[in-house]
């Protein structure tokens, strides 16, 4: 069947075929990589996308769900060659190792900050639950998203 | 001509940020299953749904009529390897079962759901044959002709039993580690296309060499005709050191359609079998002491596993034979082969497990010989390597048990277990020493070239795993030719350039950033300071003589504070301070978070991971995230991470030695005494679940 839908604010055309998550959809047939498959259930997070404004595990949403909705992805938080401060705050910080899971993490943590300009450790804590790491100990993952939520306009 | 200003030095210990780390988070560098190929197919496997025995048929004619299905690969139509003698590798070249979930086949379809749908539908008949697929102390053992990496099966020095009998004190403690798997975030995962007799592999891999030297030899073409990509790989921890089945599975299926990418990322369930686990442990320690608590005998028996199709065998006391000092010594090494799948690599292969039985057993004693433990091992503390009767290097692993004492408040800990309650938590302090060897392997290449506009290319395979060594191996560079950081173009990941050997072994440092201080040294005497355009020269990583005259380890030591719920006995760890003594620290930035990497793995082996085999079935049955518990951010207190500034003028020009596996050795050990301060119970068997503290 067809799909449509905007992505990184760019219409999307694209063939899918039952059974296709939008993680896949994004990835194999749109090229955009940056979003990582890493558990495909939704245990990781590392496949965080906005979905109409909703922070979604792009691995547990059907491509159809996708149908007309507006997604951005991680491609689609820097401006060109301008990284966005909480890009910037994650490699200031140290907050990258493998970058495996990365691109989830600045996803979620972009999400945070623009719902919560000033949160509380508890509050990135709780925010960032949902991503998994394997190599850094999240500890200059915290860091980072302080320092993004004040450089963050 | 250059007419770059040299340098003196400075690049080496600053606190760079990553290279790689614009490209990683945007999004866009590109990993093994990421680089642009044309017209793909989808690579889903067959697993083996017995543990033992033959497939005796298979029925592929659903799979083969759904829309999207290429071919359905299996032993009855697979291309034959040219070398079968690696029988992890030789897949699909008869119906043997060797273990649950093995490769018995693979459906290419032109899209993953395809594949996958189609892999569901293939009917495999199998004669199933009786298995052994759990470890057990009384189960066949054998004695292995010797250990991983060269090291002997069994030591003994002095006269133990001797020493035993006349000790003032001693300990017989039995302690077990489980099965646990590495899983990396990025699983592994291979795209493979064959041009022409010529094999592209696009890898997840911590080493591009190896892989190409491997599959060279299991397809039978020189190796220059096979290449293996891998400039950016989203971690390994050991897994991804050696080349596994699922490579092979690719490559073979990508012969079946000459000129296709075939893509194949193991899923997450599927990162359980056949992709490395570190294997199970069961240890007996034995210590006596006189009655100043110096120890006068020490024992250490290991039992673990391996599979019956290729030999693993762990050093798992290898680290008991130079940690502390005694006259009397045992150590052995008893192997289980069972139907299982090969064990491998994980992060610090040996020495986390041993030093968590070791580490254990020194606190015991201490308390024993009625000493504070950080005083019994200042006692205990050797004077030479007693393995290889060389002195070392340096050792300072005194230093760091009284400068992480000093940081952590040591002082202040109560000494007697289950003294001290805050409210709902019984709160302990625990320490333990940690170790690892400085490897060196040998082989590695470095070319460097000057490309014009005060450019200098460094070129070699090297695998960046995350460790932080595309902007270490730049700093280094950059100092052995004498120029900035931005003078260097480095080109890393790819068998199109120099060999280099594994990311393994916490090796890498040493043995790439030795070839390029040879390379340095060489293009300099041959073109001068102000080299033409082009000149080149290409330098292998020198042996060092110094490895005959000293030992080379760096040391290390961890304290945790673990508070443990009197009701539910739920274990955390508010803090944990590690300080270490590894030599010059290429880059603080990248270097904390290694070091930090390792303590949160230990951290997670001591309290959480654990992989549980239903002997019946011969499989990891808690085979996902939702099962496997890795630490999440909630688990994670506060870390204190710091080193010594240490001058070791032997290990390398560099002076470092390696650090991205020293972090987990010991760090277990140092939460179970934490947690035996706190509750007066002594947990033996990893991981500390609530259930082993509830009495």
């Amino acid at each position: 069947m067809k799909l449509r839908l905007m992505v990184n604010g760019e219409s999307r055309e694209t063939e899918v075929r039952e059974g296709e998550s939008l993680l896949y959809v994004l990835r194999e047939r749109l090229g955009l990589f940056g979003s990582k498959n890493a558990c495909e259930q939704g245990e990781c997070g590392s496949c965080s996308v906005y979905l109409d404004g909703e922070l979604v595990c792009a691995c547990l949403v059907l491509a159809g769900q996708a149908e007309g909705s507006e997604v951005v992805t991680v491609e689609g938080l820097s401006e060109g060659e301008r990284l966005h401060p909480v890009q910037e705050a994650f490699l200031e910080a140290g907050a990258v190792q493998c970058g495996f899971c990365t691109p989830g993490l600045i996803v979620a943590a972009h999400d945070l900050l623009s719902r919560n300009s000033e949160p509380t450790e508890a509050e990135v804590r709780e925010a960032l639950a949902g991503n998994l790491c394997r190599c850094t100990g999240y500890e200059k993952i915290l860091t980072a998203v302080q320092m993004a939520a004040e450089t963050t306009p | 001509m250059s007419t770059t200003t040299r340098t003196t030095g400075g690049a080496i210990g600053a606190s760079l940020d990553r290279i790689d780390g614009p490209r990683k988070v945007t999004g866009t560098a590109p990993y093994a299953y990421e680089h642009r190929v044309d017209n793909p197919l989808y690579l889903f496997p067959l697993r083996s749904e017995i543990v033992r025995g033959q497939v005796t048929g298979i029925d592929a004619s659903a799979a083969e009529a759904l829309p999207g299905v290429v071919v359905v690969v299996t032993h009855e139509n697979a291309p034959q390897l040219a070398d079968t003698g690696d029988r992890e590798l030789a897949i699909l070249q008869s119906g043997e079962v060797a273990f649950r979930n093995q490769y018995v086949g693979a459906v290419l379809a032109e899209t993953f759901e395809a594949a996958r749908h189609a892999a569901g539908l293939v009917e495999v008949s199998y004669a199933e044959e009786p298995h052994e697929a759990e470890l057990r102390e009384d189960g066949d053992l054998y004695t292995p002709e010797q250990l991983n990496a060269g090291f002997p099966t069994d030591t003994e020095e002095g006269d133990v039993e001797e020493a035993f009998s006349s000790a003032a004190v001693t300990l017989d403690g039995r302690y077990t580690t489980p099965m646990e798997h590495n899983n990396p975030m990025e699983p592994h995962t291979t795209v493979a296309v064959w041009k022409a007799g010529d094999l592209t592999l696009y890898e997840s891999t911590q080493g591009a060499h190896p892989v190409q030297r491997t599959v060279a030899k299991i397809f039978g073409i020189d190796r220059n005709r096979a290449r293996v990509v891998a400039p950016y790989v989203g971690g390994g921890f050991g897994s991804k050191g050696l080349p596994h089945a699922n490579t092979i599975l690719a490559a073979l299926a990508a012969q079946m359609v000459e000129g296709r990418p075939v893509k194949f990322a193991v899923t997450r369930q599927q990162m359980f079998t056949g992709v490395g686990y570190r294997t199970p442990t069961i240890q007996k320690i034995r210590l006596g002491a006189d009655s100043e608590g110096r120890l006068t005998a020490v024992t250490h028996d290991v039992i673990e596993q391996t599979s019956k199709i290729k030999e693993f065998a762990e050093q798992t006391a290898a680290v008991t034979r130079s940690m502390y000092a005694t006259d009397n010594r045992r150590t052995t090494h008893r192997l289980a082969a069972l139907d299982v799948p090969v064990p491998s690599w994980m992060r610090a292969p040996g020495e986390a497990p041993g030093m968590f039985a070791l580490e254990s057993a020194m606190d015991e004693m201490a308390e024993k010989c009625g000493l504070d433990p950080i005083e019994f091992r200042i006692r205990n503390e050797p004077e030479i390597d007693a393995e290889t009767g060389l002195p070392y290097s340096s050792r300072n692993l005194v230093a760091c048990l009284r400068e992480g004492a000093e940081r952590f408040g040591w002082r202040d800990r109560t000494p007697a277990p289950r003294s001290h309650q805050e409210g709902r938590w019984l709160v302990g302090n625990g320490v333990a020493s940690a170790t690892y060897p400085v490897f060196r392997l040998p082989g590695s290449r470095a070319t460097i070239r000057y490309e014009g506009d005060d450019k200098y290319a460094v070129e070699f395979g090297a695998a960046d795993v995350g460790t932080g060594a595309w902007t270490a191996l730049t700093q280094i560079s950059a100092d052995a030719i004498g120029v900035g950081v931005d003078n260097i173009e480095l080109r890393i990941g790819d068998t199109a350039f120099p060999f280099a050997s594994v990311a393994g072994g916490s090796s890498g440092i040493t043995a790439w950033g030795s070839a390029i201080f040879e390379a340095a040294r060489v293009f300099r005497e041959r073109h001068g300071d102000n080299p033409s355009e082009g000149d080149e020269v290409q330098a292998r990583t020198p042996n060092n003589p110094e490895t005959e005259n000293y030992a080379m380890h760096a040391f290390g030591a961890f304290f945790v504070e673990a508070r443990v719920d009197v009701d539910t006995c739920e274990v955390r760890v508010p803090r944990m301070t590690g300080v270490f003594a590894a030599g010059k620290i290429i880059n603080a930035k990248t270097a904390r978070s290694q070091f930090m990497g390792g303590m949160t793995m230990g951290l997670s082996m001591a309290l959480h991971e654990e992989s549980l085999v239903d002997g019946r079935f011969g499989h990891v049955i808690n085979q996902d995230f939702a099962e496997y518990h890795i630490p999440t951010n909630a688990d994670i207190g506060e870390m204190d991470i710091s080193w010594i500034d240490e001058d070791d003028p032997y290990v390398n020009p560099m002076g470092s030695k390696g650090i991205g596996e020293i972090g987990i050795v010991g760090s277990a050990a140092a939460v179970a005494n934490a947690v035996y301060n706190a509750t007066g119970i002594r947990v033996r068997d990893l991981p500390i679940t609530p259930d082993k503290l509830i009495q």
